[in-house]
């Protein structure tokens, strides 16, 4: 049981995706415009990273080595389109911000690579955890970058003002800003974690 | 579990497997989206002709037609006199990806309001486009008089603060809108006696 309590934590801090890993930056320093868009980014990419491990985990004697790749693309190109009908249906405003990241998660290398690393080798309840632990890592890192590149940036979090308007520094609502943000957290992060060590 | 190895049947047969189930779950998931889709569009496109269309007088009926490419919700009073349109318009010069608006004109040409349909400018930045500060400024404003362009290229509007390139877009949008209910507004008059 602590070995699965593992497989769950180690996503959200010691294998961050994001703040430790680096894997799929793209979105992390696309989406995170504003505190929502981050979360929500990472909320969708979690459904998708937990269903694609679980399904992922239950076919791995099914597929054959050498066609894995593309059966994992379409399993996890199924999801996604799932997630973007779900949410053009029942949250259209938050689709239309994110709009074009969301067919992105498809090519997400978090995603493909659990499934390549985890789920093809491991059984369906440690995938399942391995996929929301990541998700979460995911989404808490998005987040963070999210809230502070629209306090910085548009002088509020989560739409709520906080400094008026003529406060606002522009750059951080750019890429520029995300980069910047993006380094400053790692580097937090790993002076974190070499105290801890 | 052991491994299937791969042979060409193996392959074929997990590939033709799982893109056929994944095709299937994608159609259902479709079937039971489409309607709440299609409702969300529809009622979001029906409160922007309302928000453009308001004024003192009530309007009897709304036509729709589609004309240079652009889409027509014609207003008419209960006499079968035109009042105005609301003009589906779009631009596909912006920062990031359409703008699609709907403008509100009169009879005269005029600009009665504006409303954002969709958009995914930079949020702070182009995304402004939807306050009122910036899309207010064309109402009541009538192209025979006013510039319609940004400052910056010589006209009379005043751009977003670091956005000029979305602004830019957003006016231009409003401009072919303009200009296609000018030069097509006399066939609506009488297109809208029955």
């Amino acid at each position: 049981m602590s070995n699965n309590l593992q497989t769950f934590t180690k996503g959200l801090v010691k294998e961050n995706p994001i703040l430790v890993l680096l894997l799929g930056c793209c979105p992390t320093l696309a989406t995170t415009t504003s505190a929502i868009n981050g979360m929500s980014m990472g909320l969708a990419t979690t459904f998708v990273l937990i269903m694609s491990n679980l399904v992922i985990s239950l076919l791995k004697g099914f597929i054959p080595d050498k066609v894995r790749i593309p059966c994992f693309i379409v399993v996890i190109a199924s999801f996604v389109t799932i997630v973007q009908l779900v949410m053009q249906a029942y949250v259209p405003d938050i689709y239309e911000t994110l709009g074009l990241f969301i067919p992105l998660i498809v090519v997400n290398c978090i995603v493909l690579g659990r499934a390549e690393a985890f789920a093809s080798k491991n059984p369906v309840f440690p995938s399942i955890l391995d996929g929301a632990g990541m998700g979460l890592g995911f989404t808490f890192a998005l987040t963070i970058l999210g809230c502070i590149r629209e306090f910085l940036g548009s002088g509020s979090i989560f739409g709520l003002r906080i400094l008026p308007e003529t406060a606002n520094i522009l750059l951080f609502i750019l890429p520029p800003g995300a980069f910047i943000c993006l380094g400053f957290l790692i580097a937090i992060v790993n002076k974190f974690k070499k105290e801890s060590h | 579990m052991a491994k299937k190895p791969s042979t060409l049947i193996n392959m074929v047969v997990a590939l033709l497997v799982i893109t056929a189930v994944s095709g299937g779950l994608l159609g259902l998931v479709y079937g039971m989206t489409k309607d709440t889709i299609a409702e969300v569009d529809l009622k979001k496109n029906q409160a922007a002709i309302e928000a453009v269309l308001k004024t003192d007088t009530p309007i009897d009926r709304i036509e729709e037609t589609v004309v240079d490419d652009l889409t027509y919700n014609l207003a008419y009073d209960a006499q079968g006199n035109l009042l105005g349109a609301a003009v589906k318009t779009y631009s596909n010069a912006g920062f990031s990806g359409r703008i699609e608006l709907m403008v509100g004109l009169l009879v005269d040409g005029t600009v009665n309001a504006v409303s954002v349909l969709s958009q995914s400018e930079t949020p702070g930045l182009g995304a402004n486009m939807v306050n009122p500060k910036f899309k207010d400024q064309f109402n009541g404003k009538n192209p025979a008089s006013y510039n319609l362009s940004v400052k910056k290229d010589g006209g009379d509007v005043d751009a977003i603060t670091a956005a000029t390139i979305s602004s830019r877009a957003f006016t231009g949008a409003v401009k072919m809108a303009c200009d296609s209910f000018e030069a097509n507004k006399s066939k609506f008059m009488k297109g809208g006696q029955q």
